[in-house]
């Protein structure tokens, strides 16, 4: 879509720019995304690498897929970054963040990053995925942001157990969700404000967290500083950012994010027949199980003879019992080395050296998780374009 | 020498250690540099669309078969999901002009 005369002219505006203030380059480069219309300008935000620009306003970035093969842990300036409403609160002081616990309690508190800090800290390597990473491969092509697989990311998370602050605060009997609400919010108050729930059951799991630190250092901005929700194995749409305010409920959640948006098809395995609508629909929750190659790319030249092949793969929080690979198009398939485990809601390195003749082959790998499940050989479909977990194939030519 | 030192190092540390804490965070994104293409009843677009999101967000959705019937449903989506105050003689000039530009 983007013309490449605008392109260079962009270029050498931002070059211009770039001499006067540091925070206007843009437009490095462009990299073009494997579906219809997905040529995408490579942008430089403050506290990032170059990424994926999907929107400017609100900023949504996606993380280069090659990033990927450096390890289980996505490094924070790599991070995907997801935003649904404009309004950032860009000038937020840390000194007098506030954090509200309120509603069905009793004892409403109201912390600061200092109190937070304060309490004892607990760590969790966890991956975080975009509900509709991948939004882009499906067919039909389905409205939303265009994303190829880059919106994932893997980090070791540092906070505090949201139990121990429910606890503190005293949940009442009757109490039966959690309301989640963010510093970042719609331009218009006629937009319905970003506001997410959890089950009380689920939210004093103990591994739902409050988190602060990122991979040992302070989560980036667009990434929720100072303090997000971390649900472990659930789509992000659940880690609330810049978060603020947590409202104890006696009742089911029924704003706009929760009741209309991010909903799937109460349907086996949440699919529906593709261009169809469900007739019933749940809230989205737990990640499918994927896996990924991540040492080639689709459509690289290899030389004849033996080559490692490496990747990662991640389910909702049983963990990865088994990856295998195939390198004949799914005839076959061989199991491969699984990395170091980082815990059951980590990316899962893998590894496997495979001998390939002169040729085109296509490469294909599929998990299989603690509990059973495992990844469809063809796409599964919702109106939405989430969950996708389809096995995915690298097509390579062998010379 | 110690003396001019040591006010420099307290000084480093002070900011090493408050760095997270010492003020606003004032964070600058890059300046909005994608536009709307050229095409019929493009101030209007400029108007509504703008007020909430970047033109980007239009331009990167897919090729869809019947133009006409996705952005209709973008636009109403916009208004009845979102809130957008967009005049109802607005609505169609928005839907043509997106249907022919996207």
């Amino acid at each position: 879509m983007f013309d490449r005369r605008d392109l260079l002219k962009g270029a050498g505006v931002a070059a211009i720019a770039a001499t006067l203030n540091s925070t206007k380059a843009l437009a490095l480069d462009t990299v073009t995304l494997p579906f219809a219309n997905g040529e995408r300008p490579l942008v430089k935000y403050p506290q990032k690498r170059p990424m994926i620009g999907l929107t400017s306003r609100p900023p949504q970035l996606e993380t280069p897929f090659a990033v990927f093969n450096d390890g289980p842990i996505t490094p924070n300036n790599a991070f995907f970054v997801r935003y649904h409403l404009s309004d950032l609160p860009y000038n937020l002081d840390p000194d007098k963040f506030t954090l509200e616990v309120k509603g069905k309690v009793d004892k409403p508190l109201k912390l600061s990053l200092k109190d937070i800090r304060k309490m004892k800290a607990t760590e969790i390597v966890a991956v975080n995925q975009c509900s509709g990473n991948s939004r882009g491969f499906f067919e039909p092509r389905v409205a939303g942001g265009q994303l190829a697989n880059g919106a994932m990311g893997c980090a070791r998370w540092r906070g505090v157990p949201l139990k121990a602050v429910l606890e503190t605060a005293g949940v009442q009997s009757g109490a039966k969700q959690v309301t989640f609400n963010g510093m970042d919010g719609p331009v218009s108050d006629k937009t319905p404000d970003f506001v997410k729930a959890l089950d009380l059951d689920h939210a004093t799991d103990g591994e739902v967290m409050l988190a602060y630190g990122m991979n040992g250092e302070d989560l980036p901005f667009l990434n929720g500083f100072p303090l997000r929700l971390i649900v472990p194995g659930y789509f992000g749409t659940y880690w609330v950012k810049h978060l603020n305010e947590i409202t104890v409920i006696d009742n089911v959640y029924d704003g706009f994010w929760m009741k209309s948006a991010y909903r799937i098809p109460d349907t086996p395995n949440n699919a529906v027949e593709p261009g169809t609508a469900p007739k019933a629909t749940i809230p989205i929750n737990r990640f499918t199980i994927r896996s990924f190659i991540t040492s080639v790319p689709d459509g690289a030249r290899l030389k004849a003879g033996t080559t490692t092949l490496r990747g990662i793969a991640f389910d909702g929080g049983k963990g990865i019992k088994e990856v295998q690979v195939s390198t004949d198009g799914g005839k076959t398939w061989t199991s491969a080395k699984l990395g170091k485990d980082l815990g059951n809601y980590a990316f899962r390195e893998w590894k496997l050296p495979v001998k390939l003749d002169a040729g085109s082959h296509e490469l294909k790998v599929r998990a299989t998780g603690n509990g059973g499940e495992t990844q469809p050989d063809t796409p599964r479909w919702n109106p939405a374009g989430y969950l996708r977990n389809v096995v995915e194939t690298v097509r390579v030519s062998v010379a | 020498m110690q003396r001019t030192v040591l006010p420099a190092v307290t000084l480093a540390l002070a900011t090493a250690v408050g760095s997270a804490f010492a003020a606003p965070v004032n964070y600058k994104t890059p300046d909005e540099v994608a536009a709307f293409k050229p095409g019929p009843n493009l101030e209007v677009v400029q108007g509504n669309c703008s007020a909430c999101h970047s033109s980007d967000y239009i331009a990167t959705q897919p090729p869809m078969k019947d133009k006409k019937g996705f952005w209709q449903a973008e636009v109403t989506k916009m208004i009845k999901v979102y809130g957008a105050p967009i005049d109802d003689a607005d609505v169609g000039k928005i839907v043509d002009y997106l249907a022919a530009t996207y």
